[in-house]
């Protein structure tokens, strides 16, 4: 068993196209992982049979040589994905017996590919936290220091704690502000969030429409190449996605950096940020400088009024979005006399404290006599901070930053809505300005848990990203298992 | 009650005065798409409940809207018809609020850049008299679903078949005086938009529908407190809930009060309006732009070419038949309603004389579909077959008595004139000869009021006529009688 | 935008919370309030930004709104669009009477 949770998934796919290994027990290995890290409450929902039959038809194609990129490859989908006739909750009780009709485009794109569910992880409730500590069914264990209870991060929180728990060997997740970057750090393994507009956002389930993107959370730079090679692509049922070709991100692992140009941001090292990070963040800059780049000192001016302007319009839209969890048409419905008493209690029953947090603001904020002072400025706003990133882009190719200003905390110990949504400082301004951003594991701190660092590529430059982060990640040579992890 | 018939219309004689009405009108006018105006499910009318709802449609989680190509060239030529500013780059926003047949929890519009801005429409009155109306924009939008109340004692029904429907909203600004002003633009707009193809105009089906802002002051000071009247669905009603909220606010005026700003209903039972029940809390929209949709842009050649492919208009239209047709302007006005109408008459009139044709079709064919409570559509009398009746009159086979008698055989029957002349042997005798018998049969019959007219009574000569035509049944030219009558008699 | 410790009061918060049909419960309305407070308290600090002269930026797409032929090709899916519905009858979704 160990073995087979030993591959990656570039050397368990290379393993299966070799016949080395059959599907079925890859994923029965996964499937009893699974049940292995219960405690760690990262499935939602475990869809065994399905799993089952999935990966008997792999092995059939692979049988006949018919094998398709992710053939076999038993994967998480994070429950923020409409999967049909699969219960799809976003980790909210208004949508706890939700069963889509229909697949999103982006899980389709993977089952079309080959790939195998495993089943649905649990997230943050509507994608809102960084913690998972949001999500009705209770929060995620993060597998490293696993007897301390520390948290995955979120709001994929589910997806990072399920890849570097080893019950599964990749999973999707969204990302509106770093929801995939922040638990990627947080739990040792990769997290991928490609340009806006790369993935289609049709049947994932909105939280902030022109932020969140879908993307890979796996345990190597190469394993999020191949699977982001399948879920990206243009989609006519999304107006903003973008019908641009993504080249086979394959073909670009081992280009290397030499000559390229790496800019460090002088906003990013500020007070707050923990020491083991920083010094994780000079060995980066050092590896990259070694390996030939250029290193260049930058500066992104507007980075800290980032977290504000995101903390006005993900909540206005949000607000917009949750609209239609009414009650009516799906989901828990608290029956009342009326139609606006039914609408109050269904809603207020519905969603839980961040949620309701988030839609208040986003109704404050964009309410007449607000508008312009709030929801206006953050979006004039957001236009200087991309424009902070096309003038920086005009000088280098790359930005490095570390993911997070600590590593990960105990459940449970940030009470304080604000001080959670610190932990997203270095991950928002990219969201914000639609960049594609990776976060890669490239150490332990002093207490034993992963430092993840963050690289900010051009929109549309994911195959740079990926050279780069593949550079990076050899240098480092991260190749922990986290304790909690199945064995 | 004070004498009003010198009033003006729009005005109402109060105790303290004469006051003037100020209106202004929304109108919602359905596009004639097939799919709906973000999601590929039927747009059509009266198919069973939910039938024509996508995943989008009912808002399901995740699902995204792309628009239809079809209504923005529909919303961009009507905007042309309109005489109005067409904008190059538009935005879609949401207007968030809840409602059961509302899924998204928001509509999407469009609120501070619609696809169409400023215009202007020649409306034509009664009397004859013309007035120009400002438009203040036109933008996109869904429709919202459909509630039934009716269903069940204590639950409402929902509908959401009309739910993303594409809807043009046409604003105007406020210079319409008078209700039947209100009622003559909206005509005005009704047949603007059949001649573009826009929407079918089907007040009855609710294709087309109106709010209209209502408030009175006495004449020369400012703008007062404006009411809205919601979602009526004909002309006469749009006349009758102006007139009745006009009078309703001078009433209150007149008594000391002020007028509360609100939305109002019409009830066509009581011909008054009354305020809504459940008062939504202040509404506060919360406007934002769409992040689903990027910016509407197209280009200035995309517009010119719609431009080019645009159909006559009816005011370059009516100009166009005074002057090939020699009607009148009244005539012209009236043909020019309705595309079917003009299409009809422009058939019918071709080669042939424009007045008569127009005579005919606007007093006896009009006269007689109202008669048989037929739509001009159902017409038995087709353009041709009208035609064909105004050349048998114009080369003398048939008199206009005899044309009278074949026209109510011909909504009778379908028959083409031609074919009803021959059957019943109308035709109009012209021959000399034929005609010269008759005279003498009328002249041997009447020897006494012969003799009588030789001695001077000049005035029985239309006794004689009348004799003769009566003879010949009708068929006899009566210009024919005259001549050999005049020459018989010497 | 405001900058004062207290820029919502409990009365806001009733009238936000009944804009976003959302039942607060009673005693919960204060802690509600206080972290409202604090964080838009903390996006105030937007008002240090002078953002004259910069345009809104709405999305960060750079493509234009495709356009999409008018072909039916969706609906009839009346079981589909009902599966999930709390209640439904003879087709319709069935909601508390609403007065008009």
């Amino acid at each position: 068993m160990s073995e087979l949770l030993d591959l990656n998934l570039v050397e368990a796919s290379k393993a299966l196209k070799n016949k080395e290994i059959s599907s079925l027990e890859l994923t029965k290995a996964y499937l009893k992982s699974i049940s292995d890290t219960s405690s760690l409450g990262a499935y939602l929902e475990i869809v065994e049979d399905k799993a089952i039959t999935m990966a008997k038809e792999s092995d059939k194609k692979l049988i006949d040589g018919n094998a398709r990129p992710l053939e076999g490859i038993p994967v998480g989908i994070k429950d923020m994905f409409c999967t049909k006739d699969i219960k799809t909750t976003a980790s909210s009780k208004i949508l706890e017996n939700f069963i889509p009709t229909y697949e999103s485009t982006v899980t389709q794109n993977l089952w079309n590919d080959g790939a195998v569910i495993l089943g649905k992880l649990s997230c943050d409730e509507f994608a809102m936290g960084s913690s998972n500590e949001t999500a009705a069914k209770g929060n995620v264990i993060n597998p490293w220091l696993k007897n301390k209870k520390m948290s995955p991060g979120g709001s994929s929180g589910g997806s990072a704690a399920a890849v570097a728990a080893r019950s599964a060997l990749a999973a999707t997740g969204t990302d509106t502000g770093g929801s995939i970057r922040q638990p990627a750090a947080f739990c040792g393994i990769t997290g991928l969030k490609p340009t806006y507009g790369r993935c289609s956002r049709w049947g994932i389930v909105a939280f902030s429409s022109s932020l969140d993107q879908a993307g890979p959370l796996t345990r190597t730079v190469s394993d999020a190449a191949l699977m982001l090679n399948s879920m990206a692509g243009y989609d006519q049922k999304d107006s903003t996605s973008a019908n641009l070709k993504m080249p086979d991100l394959m073909d670009y692992l081992d280009k290397g950096i030499k000559g390229k140009k790496i800019g460090i941001p002088k906003e990013y090292t500020q007070n707050g940020i923990s020491e083991d990070i920083v010094n994780f963040y000079e060995k980066s800059i050092a590896w990259l400088r070694d390996e030939g780049a250029e290193i260049i000192p930058v500066s992104l001016p507007h980075t800290k009024y980032a977290l504000p302007a995101y903390y006005i319009i993900a909540p206005a839209e949000a607000s917009s979005n949750l609209a239609r969890y009414d009650g009516v048409r799906y989901g828990a419905r608290q029956e009342a006399s009326s139609l606006d008493e039914m609408y109050e209690l269904t809603r207020g029953n519905g969603f839980g404290d961040e949620v309701k947090r988030r839609i208040m603001i986003g109704t404050y904020v964009l309410s007449s006599g607000y508008y312009d002072a709030y929801y206006l400025k953050a979006q004039k706003v957001r236009r200087l901070i991309k424009e902070d990133f096309e003038n920086v882009y005009k000088k280098v190719d790359y930005i490095l930053t570390p993911s997070t200003p600590t590593t990960s905390f105990e459940l449970g110990k940030k009470q304080d809505p604000l001080t959670m949504y610190l932990n997203d400082i270095f991950t928002v301004p990219a969201s914000l300005a639609g960049l594609p951003g990776i976060s890669l594991p490239v150490g332990l701190d002093k207490s034993g848990l992963p430092i993840g660092i963050q690289l900010i590529a051009n929109s549309f430059d994911e195959a740079g990203l990926i050279s780069t982060a593949r550079v990076l990640e050899m240098s480092a040579g991260f190749n922990f298992i986290a304790d909690g992890a199945a064995k | 009650m004070n004498d009003t018939s010198t009033l003006k219309l729009g005005h109402i004689q109060g105790e303290t005065g004469i006051w003037e009405m100020v209106i202004g009108l929304e109108i919602h006018a359905q596009i004639s798409s097939k799919s709906k105006l973000f999601s590929g499910a039927s747009a059509s009318f009266g198919s069973e409940a939910n039938r024509n709802v996508s995943l989008v449609d009912a808002a399901m989680p995740g699902m995204l809207p792309v628009i239809n190509e079809f209504c923005v060239e529909q919303a961009v030529k009507t905007g042309l018809a309109l005489n109005a500013k067409i904008n190059n780059v538009s935005v879609f926003d949401r207007k968030n609020y809840f409602y059961a047949d509302l899924p998204q929890g928001y509509q999407i519009s469009q609120f501070t850049k619609p696809i169409v801005g400023e215009g202007e429409i020649i409306v034509d009155l009664d009397d004859g008299e013309q007035t120009t109306i400002g438009i203040e924009r036109l933008h996109l939008e869904q429709d919202a679903g459909k509630s039934l109340h009716d269903q069940h004692p204590t639950k409402s029904y929902i509908d959401l078949n009309r739910t993303g429907v594409a809807l043009m909203e046409i604003v105007s600004k406020p210079d319409i005086r008078s209700p039947q002003e209100a009622g003559a633009y909206v005509k005005k707009i009704r047949s603007i938009l059949r001649y573009i193809g826009a929407c079918d105009g089907n007040m009855e089906e609710g294709s087309l529908r109106a709010d209209c802002n209502v408030s009175v002051r006495k004449s020369g000071e400012e703008f007062g407190t404006r009411c809205e009247i919601k979602n009526l669905n004909s002309i006469r009603f749009i006349i009758q809930a102006i007139q009745s909220e006009a009078e309703r606010q001078v009433d209150i005026l007149e008594e000391g009060g002020t007028i509360d700003q609100e939305t109002r209903l019409f009830d066509t039972s009581t011909g008054e309006t009354r305020s809504m029940r459940s008062k939504e809390d202040a509404h506060d929209y919360r406007y934002f732009p769409d992040p689903d949709l990027l910016p509407l842009e197209f280009s200035e050649s995309w517009v010119q070419d719609i431009k080019e492919k645009l159909p006559e208009l009816p005011d370059s239209l009516k100009k166009r038949l005074i002057k090939d047709f020699g009607i009148t302007s009244y005539d012209a006005s009236i043909l020019v309603e309705e595309k079917d109408y003009v299409d009809f008459y422009q058939q019918a009139a071709n080669g042939r004389d424009g007045k008569l044709t127009a005579n005919w079709m606007i007093t006896e064919l009009f006269g007689a579909l109202k008669k048989d409570n037929l739509s001009f559509l159902e017409s038995p009398i087709t353009s041709e077959n009208l035609g064909e009746l105004i050349s048998l009159i114009s080369n003398g086979t048939i008199s206009g008595k005899i044309a009278k008698e074949v026209f109510s055989e011909m909504m009778k029957s379908k028959k083409s004139p031609s074919e009803i002349v021959k059957e019943k042997g109308l035709e109009q005798v012209s021959d000399d000869s034929e005609i010269l018998k008759l005279i003498d049969q009328v002249i041997s019959d009447n020897q006494d009021k012969v003799n009588e007219y030789l001695s001077g009574k000049d005035k029985l000569f239309g006794f004689f006529v009348g004799q003769v035509m009566k003879l010949s049944q009708g068929k006899a030219n009566p210009g024919v009688v005259n001549k050999l009558l005049k020459e018989k008699l010497k | 935008m405001p900058n004062k410790d207290t820029i919502v009061d409990v009365p806001t918060v009733n009238k936000i919370a009944r804009l976003s049909r959302l039942d607060i419960p009673e005693v919960n309305k204060e802690s509600l309030t206080n972290d409202l407070n604090n964080i838009l308290g903390f996006v105030a600090q937007l008002d240090e930004v002078d953002t004259s002269n910069v345009e809104p930026l709405a999305s960060v797409t750079g493509h234009k709104l495709p356009l999409r032929s008018d072909d039916v090709n969706d609906g009839n899916i009346e079981d589909l669009v009902l599966k999930n519905a709390p209640e439904s009858s003879s087709g319709f979704f069935v909601v508390p009477k609403v007065i008009e």
